[in-house]
């Protein structure tokens, strides 16, 4: 390849990417830039840019009405908690289908992926009835069960297809050490998974975080969860662009953190078996 | 990684560990993220030092989350909350059913005679009073006082509907973004059904007639349609069919409407110097009329209420006396000003001077004293209700016929096809229902 | 390499995972079987009588349910276009060299992580609106009429909101993909002197087959319950432009409360969304060695 050609590509393809990705990001760097203006200077017309006053106010007005560390540790608490639960029941489960399937295994996994296609709307009542029933309403309990629950299918689905990769050459030399069933999963297979299980890790704990439904419909006060705590900003009477925005970007901030300093290993594991 | 997932599961760790055991009783009270109420609970802190044993849990929710959250609880009895605000479409309906406590025991100071009648008959079924308003709003006009002189007109108190027509035309200039009138368009039956059933009281229409028949079919409907739609045509603002109360109060505030025809509770928001670049040229009338004897004008409070089967009776019981009383008004009138008071539930507060001297004072006064939820329509209904219908299949019902409105307004669909596609698919609710057979 | 040991084994340590989905399948369905053959609206304890298939009949003779079915066929498969072809466009673009590669990947895939409600109020409010939003703005500042994009294009704006979102995890499966591919092979093409449309075609397109499968199945499962976004937006209008099949069962069973009429909607939903599933996984399970 002629290299000087290469460096005149290479400029004009970064100004075409960082454009492109600029537009895209876009919206929500205008929402945290709207989170430092006043409400008045939020609807402005012409809107500024950076020229304005910048202001935390709004972010003090937040945290004076709602306390945020505590929707924050619920979210934590509940989309850790179902990941961890989800991880713990997928893992065997994904182990045998990679190792030992059966002739339905196909069929098994396509009929757990075909449960989220429940819709969620439909059944609120009968679940809002048992969780009533069960004391289950408002508990990080409840919502870590429900949540499991929900994304247990692409959990299995993503650990299956990582497992699957996994040639069955290793597992037969272990046991031809005379390792046990569950020193070969310990000792072999999960070393060899962790890249896989930890993007499964934080592909579940984005999906939970930002689960918005039933997070919002089973909990009150006590286990209320940043879902919630968005949702007493939304659309108030007045004006509120600037602190929805503040709301807005102290919701999605640490989850946004984490999947930045995690990029790599989410661009590495979020392969479903897309890759041969 | 191990890092993160450590920093995790320490993080996880403290969260489970801060939940100590409370020993004081818990309230958990439901509300809407409305101005008001946030007021209320920022001044807490008051009745939490008079009743030290008793904590307030806080669940703030925008309107429709609230209202979808606070029904599917009380319905199920999942027993969630202590205290719910609701709205005077809710207590009639719920309070048949049994499900909130009747407020007959409340304490001589609270002066239960002291609620604007009009107000205290919307909450009360049967003698009983089974929520406390908190705040109570009609619809009223608002308008530009120099626009309006601009335009060489001069706005009567209770103005008809033609001059309202007449003057939003007058006021309009397209080109320099001044709109005429300001309406609501956004579908909903809290959104633009509120208006438009108000308005359509005035025009002599009628959800349904003493059988249950829907009435869209009827020419009082279509010129209360039509009136709206050209009027919006000539004089609305662009993208008229989304906007709801916050989108037209943030145009009004910015100076874009000459007139707009909303809650009473907004006038606080308009003439706010902080927030409102016309605050002190704004003018107020009674809602539109046609001479047929009803005004336009709705009638809502939001009220709290205590959903039978709580725990905490007595004590939600003692904080509705304290968020509902005329302390609470005098003491948010000491922090904040009396602008900043929940208008529309006390008939002290209008006889106070100090009041009076608010410039939408009197106006919301004789709005909310002009709207009759018990005999809302010119001819006669089988039904109670201004802008709503007291029914339970009325949230759906109402949002249903709302989209075709909003259709309309868009211009995707012409005012016939809207009545005619209203007019139908009420009919059909209305047999499910069992209320046609 | 499976003994009868590892069989049972197998069975066991699978078993949780089918016996828990299969409770949360079946529990809450049967219920909502139950409830839609009955007439029981929330708000009127007490009433509940058998009426056989009326909810059903009042279901899927209502004139909204037709443009529902439309809407989200156009949704999913909208939002399936924008995604697959931006998001293959996107993973050649990041497939280069470019300077700051990790910053504009870190911008690109952002929106993922963004909370469905937050992202619909930011669209709707804050770029959407046209009197304050900023593309209105940007319309007034080069003398255009502002576009109301919830209003006039109601099903449109939710596809770009909803793309927006799923944007970033396309983007990221394909690139993935991209990266996996043989560069011989493509060098090898080179020299043959395939220019890059017949490599793109020929080469990279095939190779990303199985890639786009994944995306498409993924997404479309989530897609078809799409509810956040409208619920925030439109509210399904104006009429019923923008109501989904999951919308319009909300409306029923928790804005009219009419659990006997939503449970049935819920029903049909469920059938569509298995024969939608059954369908995808004929037309391409066969790309997809699970």
């Amino acid at each position: 390849m002629a290299r000087a050609v290469s460096t005149r590509r290479q400029v004009a393809v970064s100004i075409l990417a960082w454009v492109v990705a600029l537009a895209i990001f876009f919206p929500i760097l205008w929402t945290v830039l709207t989170s430092f203006k006043t409400e008045a200077e939020a609807i402005a017309s012409p809107p500024s840019f950076l020229f304005f006053d910048w202001t935390l106010e709004n972010y003090g007005e937040v945290q004076e009405r709602s306390d945020y560390f505590r929707h924050f540790m619920n979210s934590v608490v509940i989309s850790l908690g179902s990941t961890l639960l989800g991880l713990l029941i997928a893992i065997p489960a994904a182990w045998s289908m990679a190792f030992v399937p059966a002739k339905r295994t196909k069929d098994v996994l396509m009929w757990m992926l075909s449960t989220k296609m429940l819709p969620p709307v439909g059944v609120l009542i009968p679940i809002y009835l048992m969780f009533r029933d069960l004391g289950l309403l408002d508990t990080r309990t409840g919502l870590v069960i429900v949540l499991t629950l929900i994304n247990l299918p692409i959990i299995i689905w993503m650990l299956y297809t990582y497992f699957k990769e996994i040639p069955g050459e290793i597992l037969e030399a272990a046991r031809m050490d005379g390792a046990t069933l569950w020193s070969e999963i310990v000792h072999v297979l999960t070393p060899m998974a962790v890249p896989g299980i930890a993007s499964t890790l934080l592909l579940n704990v984005i999906l939970a975080w930002n689960e918005a439904f039933w997070t919002l419909n089973l909990t009150a006060a006590k286990a209320a969860p940043l879902t919630a705590f968005i949702a007493s900003y939304s659309s108030p009477e007045g004006l509120f662009y600037a602190k929805l925005s503040a709301a807005s970007t102290m919701a999605i901030a640490p989850i946004l953190i984490i999947g930045w300093f995690s990029q790599k290993q989410l661009v590495r594991g979020l392969t479903f078996g897309a890759v041969k | 990684m191990k890092k993160l997932i450590t920093a995790f599961a320490g993080a996880s760790a403290l969260a489970f560990s801060v939940s100590a055991p409370a020993l004081a009783e818990t309230l958990t009270i439901a509300t809407v993220n409305n101005g008001d109420m946030i007021r209320m609970q920022k001044l807490a802190d008051d009745f939490t030092a008079k009743n030290p044993d008793i904590d307030l849990e806080w669940v703030v929710l925008e309107e429709n989350v609230l209202r979808q959250r606070v029904t599917t609880d009380i319905a199920t009895k999942g027993g969630q909350y202590d205290i719910m605000t609701i709205g005077t479409y809710e207590v009639p309906i719920w309070g048949k059913q049994g499900w909130l406590v009747a407020l007959d025991d409340l304490p001589e100071s609270y002066d239960v005679d002291d609620l604007l009648p009009a107000i205290r008959g919307g909450l009360t079924i049967d003698g009983s009073l089974y929520a406390a308003p908190f705040y109570g709003e009609s619809s009223m006009v608002m308008y530009r006082k120099d626009l309006m002189e601009k335009a060489g007109l001069e706005m009567p108190e209770a103005p008809t509907w033609d001059f309202i027509a007449e003057a939003a035309k007058a006021m309009t200039d397209k080109d320099n973004e001044i709109y005429g009138v300001c309406l609501r368009g956004k579908a909903g039956w809290g959104e633009n059904m509120a208006f438009l059933t108000a308005a359509s009281n005035s025009f002599g229409a009628r959800w349904f007639d003493m059988d249950w028949k829907p009435q869209f079919d009827t020419d009082a409907w279509k010129n209360t349609l039509t009136f709206y739609l050209d009027l919006m045509e000539e004089a609305g603002p662009p993208g008229a069919s989304s906007n709801g109360f916050n989108e037209n109060l943030a145009l009004f505030q910015s100076g874009k409407c000459g007139m707009w025809i909303d809650a009473t509770v907004a006038a606080s928001f308009v003439t706010d110097p902080e927030n409102s670049t016309v605050a002190d040229k704004v003018g107020f009338a009674l809602a539109p009329d046609n001479g047929l004897g009803k005004r336009g004008n709705w009638l809502w409070a939001w009220s709290l209420g205590i959903p039978a089967g709580t725990d905490s009776e007595a004590s939600a019981k003692k904080f509705i006396d304290w968020a509902t009383s005329k302390e609470y008004l005098a003491l948010v009138a000491e922090k904040e000003g009396w602008a900043s008071v929940p208008p529309g539930t006390r008939t002290s507060l209008y006889e106070n001077p100090e009041y009076a001297k608010i410039p939408f004072a009197k106006m919301t006064l004789e709005s909310i004293n002009s709207a009759d939820p018990q005999n809302p329509t010119v001819e006669p209904v089988p039904y109670v209700g201004v802008q709503f219908v007291a029914i339970p299949e009325f949230q759906g019902l109402g949002t249903a016929v709302g989209q075709q409105f909003s259709a309309a307004l868009a211009g995707n669909i012409t005012a016939e096809q809207a009545l005619q596609n209203a007019q139908r698919l009420t009919e059909r609710e209305m047999q499910k229902a069992g209320y046609i057979k | 390499m499976a003994t009868a040991h590892s069989r049972t084994a197998a069975r066991f340590m699978l078993s949780p995972a089918v016996v828990l989905l299969l409770g949360w399948m079946i529990i809450p369905l049967s219920m909502t079987i139950y409830f839609s053959f009955l007439r029981f609206n929330l708000l009127m304890p007490g009433m509940e009588e058998f009426t056989g298939f009326t909810n059903y009949r009042f279901f899927l003779t209502d004139p909204a349910f037709f443009e529902a079915l439309v809407n989200t066929i156009l949704l999913v498969v909208g939002v399936l276009l924008i995604t697959v072809i931006g998001g293959t466009l996107l993973a050649l673009l990041l497939d280069q060299p470019v300077w700051g590669q990790g910053i504009v990947r870190i911008l690109v895939i952002a929106p993922f992580f963004v909370m469905p409600t937050v992202s619909a109020l930011v669209w709707k409010n804050m770029f959407m609106n046209p009197v304050n939003g900023l593309f209105a703005h940007m319309a007034k500042a080069v003398g255009l009429e502002p576009f109301d994009f919830l209003a006039q294009a109601p099903l449109f704006s939710i596809i770009i909101m909803v793309a927006w979102q799923w944007l970033p995890f396309a983007t990221l499966i394909l690139l993935t993909a991209l990266q996996s591919l043989d560069r011989e092979q493509i060098e090898a093409s080179e020299i043959d002197g395939a220019g890059p449309f017949s490599r793109f075609f020929y080469i990279v397109l095939p190779h990303m087959a199985r890639a786009i499968t994944v995306v498409i199945l993924i997404q479309t499962i989530f897609l078809l319950s799409v509810f956040a976004e409208i619920l925030v937006t439109t509210n399904g209008g104006p009429g019923y432009a923008s109501t989904n099949i999951t919308y319009l069962v909300y409306v029923q069973s928790l804005l009219q409360y009419d659990v006997g009429g939503g449970s049935a909607g819920g029903i049909v939903a469920v059938i569509l969304a298995n024969i939608v599933a059954i369908f995808l996984m004929r037309m391409i399970g066969k790309n997809l060695e699970v």
